[in-house]
C-alpha cells in the first residue's frame, strides 16, 4: 500500500514538539470558538488564520485544521449541556443529549457524542487517506475543460440542490464571481471593475470577505438574540466513560449509517447541516421503538454527531484532491493554502507530499488528541460560557480586524470587512444562503481561468465541454443537477417517482 | 452518579422583549437589496462592456466572463425583486424589532468608531478603548473590570502578533512613543 508508507512518512513530519504543540492550541481555541456563542468552525478558522501567516505551510495547516477539529467537539457540549446549539449541525444533537443532561445523564451523553465524533472523522479519514490520492492522480490528466466543467458541477449543485430559494443561491454565487474577478485580470493583465480606485487595483481579497460576513455578520445576529442562558454543569469520569464505549458495538448500526451518510454529504456540498438531521431520522425511523427519540436516547446522539462529523470531514478530500472545497470552513482552509503560495489541486499530491501526508496524518492524531482533550477539560470549558457576551463581543471584533488587516496589510481591508459584516448580517436575514458566496469568492479566478483557457483552446467553440466522454459526462451532470427540481417535478409527473412531496 | 450536577446560569439583563414593535419587515428590506444588486449588475456589466466583452484575436476580452456574470446578477436579483414585490401583498415577517435593532446598533456603532479609532490612533488604543468602552457602557460591567480586561487583552494581542509572530499591526502616536 502505498498510501500507508505515505501516511507514516506524514506521521514522522507531524511528530515533532512543535507541531504537537500547535496541534494542542489549535485545539483549545477551536473548542473555545465551538463552545462561544457567535463564533464557530468557519469564523473561528478565519479570524485565526492570521496567526498561521508566518508559520510553515504544514504547521499552519496542522494549526488550523486542529481549529477546525475542536470547533466540531465543542458545538456539542452547548447543545448537550445548555441546550443551545453552537454550530447548526449540532441541532440534532439537542434533541436527544439535552433530555439525558435533565435526567441526569450528562456526562454520559457528552461521551456519546465525542466519541462518535471521533468515529465520524475517524471513518472520513480513512476515506481521505486511500481514496484521494486516487482521485487526485486521475485529476492529473484533467486540462481546462475537465476542470471547468468540475466547477460547473459543483456551482450547480449548489443551485439544483440548495434548499433555499434558487434566485437567492444564484445571486449569492454570481455575486460571489464577479467579486472574485475585481482588480487585475490573471489571463491579459488588463485592470477590470476598479473605477480607478487603488485599493480595487487588489482585489477583494476572499479571507477579509469571509472575515467580515461569517465574524462580524455573527456578532450582530448573537446581539439580536436573548444571551441568558441556563444550564448543567458535567464532569466526565473514567467510569461513564468505559460504560458507553462497552456499550458500542451494540450500535454498529447505526454508527456505521451515519458515517456513510456523513461521507456522502460532505463529499457533495451538502454539508454536515444536512447529513446530522438525515442520519437523526434515518436512525429514528429504523429503530424498533421510535417514539422513544427525543426522550434521552442514547441513538439520539450518536446518529447525528457521527454524521456531521463524517461530513466535516470528508469535506476536507475534494479540497484536497480537486481543490474544491465541500464546505464553507474547507473553503477557508482553501484560502490559506493560497496564502501560504500552495496552488490547491491534484499536484498539490506531487508537488508537497509533506504538506498533504502531514495533514492527513494530523486528522488522526487531532481527533485522538482531541477526543482526551475534551473528555477531560469539559467543565473548564463549559465555564467559558459564564463570562458576559458583552466582554467577548469587542474582543472577536478586535481580533476580526487583526485578522483582516494582517492579510495584506491594508487598513481599506478593516473597511471592507465592516462592509461585509453588514451584507453577511443582512444576507442571512432574507435568506440569501452565504455559503455558495463564499465558494464563488474562493473559486471564481480559477474557474474563470479554465472556462477561458478552454475557449481559447477550442477557439470559441463550447462544444469543447463535450468534446471526449469524461468531460461531457460531468458537463451534462452538471446541467441535469441544475435542473434538478424541474426534472423531479416532470418525474414525479410521469409517475416514475413516488415520493409524496412537503411542502414547506 | 459520578457527576457533579451544578448549574450553570447566566443572565441577560438588557436582552431585547419579544413584543417590541417591528421597525421594517422582511419584505421591505428584500426589495431595497434586489434593487442595491441591479445597481450593482448594471454598474459592472457597464464597466465589462467598456473594458471589451467580446472576442479579440488571443480569445474571450477581460471583460467576457465578468459581462456574462453581471447578466445573471442583473437577471436574478430582477426576479428576485419580482417575488419580493408580488409576495409584499402577503404578510412578511419581520426584518427587525425595535428592541433588536437597538442592541445590534449598540455593536455596530462602536465597531464603526473603532475602525475610525484605528485609522488614526492604531489598533491597540483603538482596541483597547472599544473593550474597555463597550464592557462599560454596554455589558454594565464594573469599571475596574473592563479596563483589566481590555488591557490585558490588548497586551496579549501586542505580544502575540506584533512581537511572536511578527504580524505587524497600524500604529499610531502611543506605540510611536515608547519606540514602536
Amino acid at each position: 500500500m502505498e498510501a500507508f508508507g505515505l501516511l507514516l512518512h506524514g506521521f514522522a513530519v507531524l511528530l515533532t514538539w512543535k507541531t504537537l504543540v500547535l496541534m494542542m492550541v489549535g485545539l483549545v481555541l477551536g473548542i473555545f470558538v465551538g463552545v462561544l456563542p457567535g463564533l464557530g468552525g468557519p469564523n473561528g478558522v478565519a479570524i485565526l488564520l492570521p496567526l498561521t501567516f508566518t508559520m510553515d505551510p504544514t504547521s499552519a495547516i496542522v494549526m488550523l485544521s486542529c481549529i477546525y477539529w475542536g470547533a466540531l467537539f465543542g458545538g456539542a457540549i452547548t447543545s448537550i449541556l445548555f441546550n443551545i446549539p453552537g454550530e447548526a449541525w449540532s441541532v440534532a444533537t439537542t434533541f436527544d443529549g439535552y433530555p439525558m443532561a435533565q435526567q441526569g445523564r450528562a456526562a454520559e451523553a457528552l461521551t456519546a457524542a465525542f466519541t462518535s465524533s471521533f468515529i465520524g472523522s475517524l471513518v472520513a479519514v480513512l476515506l481521505i487517506t486511500f481514496l484521494a490520492p486516487m482521485i487526485s492522480s486521475f485529476a492529473l490528466k484533467f486540462g481546462p475543460p475537465e476542470f471547468f466543467a468540475v466547477y460547473l458541477l459543483t456551482f450547480c449543485s449548489f443551485v439544483g440542490l440548495g434548499r433555499e430559494a434558487k434566485h437567492k443561491t444564484v445571486i449569492s454565487m454570481s455575486l460571489g464571481l464577479l467579486l472574485a474577478g475585481i482588480g487585475m485580470d490573471t489571463v491579459s493583465g488588463n485592470l477590470r471593475m476598479t473605477f480607478g480606485s487603488p485599493e480595487l487595483l487588489r482585489g477583494i481579497n476572499f479571507l477579509v470577505a469571509v472575515i467580515g460576513l461569517f465574524g462580524i455578520s455573527e456578532i450582530l445576529l448573537t446581539m439580536e438574540e436573548r444571551l441568558a442562558l441556563r444550564g448543567h454543569a458535567a464532569s466526565i469520569s473514567l467510569r461513564v466513560v468505559l460504560g458507553v464505549w462497552k456499550d458500542l458495538p451494540k450500535y454498529w448500526v447505526t454508527l456505521l449509517r451515519s458515517s456513510f451518510i456523513g461521507c456522502w454529504l460532505g463529499i457533495t456540498p451538502g454539508g454536515a447541516i444536512a447529513a446530522s438531521f438525515m442520519g437523526y431520522n434515518l436512525a429514528k425511523r429504523f429503530a424498533k421503538e421510535p417514539e422513544s427519540f427525543g426522550k434521552g436516547r442514547i441513538e439520539g446522539v450518536f446518529a447525528p454527531e457521527t454524521a456531521a462529523h463524517a461530513s466535516g470531514t470528508s469535506a476536507l478530500l475534494p479540497m484536497l484532491a480537486l481543490g474544491i472545497p465541500g464546505s464553507g470552513t474547507a473553503a477557508i482552509l482553501l484560502g490559506g493554502l493560497m496564502v501560504w503560495g500552495l496552488n490547491p489541486g491534484p499536484l498539490l499530491f506531487v508537488e508537497h507530499k509533506d504538506f498533504v501526508w502531514g495533514l492527513i496524518a494530523s486528522m488522526y492524531l487531532g481527533n485522538v488528541v482531541g477526543l482526551v482533550l475534551v473528555l477531560t477539560t469539559v467543565p473548564i470549558f463549559a465555564s467559558i460560557l459564564r463570562v458576559p457576551f458583552a466582554a467577548v463581543a469587542p474582543m472577536i471584533v478586535v481580533s476580526c480586524a487583526i485578522g483582516a488587516y494582517a492579510i495584506q496589510n491594508a487598513m481599506f481591508d478593516i473597511w471592507l470587512m465592516l462592509g461585509f459584516g453588514i451584507v453577511g448580517y443582512v444576507f442571512k436575514k432574507i435568506g440569501i444562503p452565504l455559503a455558495p458566496f463564499t465558494l464563488a469568492l474562493v473559486l471564481g479566478n480559477r474557474a474563470e481561468d479554465a472556462f477561458r483557457l478552454s475557449m481559447i483552446g477550442s477557439g470559441g467553440n463550447l462544444k469543447v465541454f463535450w468534446s471526449n466522454g469524461l468531460v461531457g459526462s460531468i458537463t451534462t451532470l452538471a446541467i441535469v443537477l441544475l435542473f434538478w427540481p424541474v426534472i423531479d417535478r416532470l418525474l414525479a409527473g410521469v409517475g416514475l417517482t413516488h415520493r409524496t412531496r412537503t411542502t414547506s | 452518579m459520578s457527576q457533579t450536577d451544578l448549574e450553570i446560569v447566566v443572565d441577560d439583563p438588557t436582552a431585547p422583549e419579544d413584543d417590541s414593535p417591528s421597525v421594517v419587515s422582511s419584505g421591505t428590506i428584500e426589495i431595497v437589496v434586489c434593487l442595491l444588486l441591479l445597481a450593482l449588475a448594471l454598474t459592472l456589466g457597464y464597466d465589462n462592456w467598456r473594458t471589451g466583452a467580446s472576442w479579440d484575436a488571443t480569445g474571450p476580452e477581460p471583460g467576457y466572463f465578468p459581462f456574462y456574470l453581471s447578466i445573471i446578477l442583473g437577471g436574478g436579483s430582477l426576479y428576485g425583486l419580482i417575488v419580493a414585490m408580488l409576495a409584499r401583498r402577503a404578510s412578511s415577517g419581520t426584518f427587525v424589532t425595535r428592541a433588536q435593532g437597538r442592541r445590534v446598533l449598540a455593536v455596530f456603532v462602536p465597531t464603526l468608531l473603532f475602525c475610525l479609532v484605528t485609522q488614526f490612533l492604531g489598533l491597540y488604543v483603538a482596541s483597547f478603548l472599544l473593550i474597555s468602552g463597550f464592557m462599560r457602557f454596554v455589558g454594565k460591567i464594573p469599571l475596574w473590570k473592563s479596563l483589566l480586561t481590555a488591557l490585558v487583552f490588548t497586551a496579549i494581542m501586542f505580544v502575540t502578533f506584533d512581537i511572536a509572530f511578527d504580524v505587524i499591526m497600524p500604529k499610531g502616536p502611543l506605540e510611536a512613543a515608547f519606540g514602536h
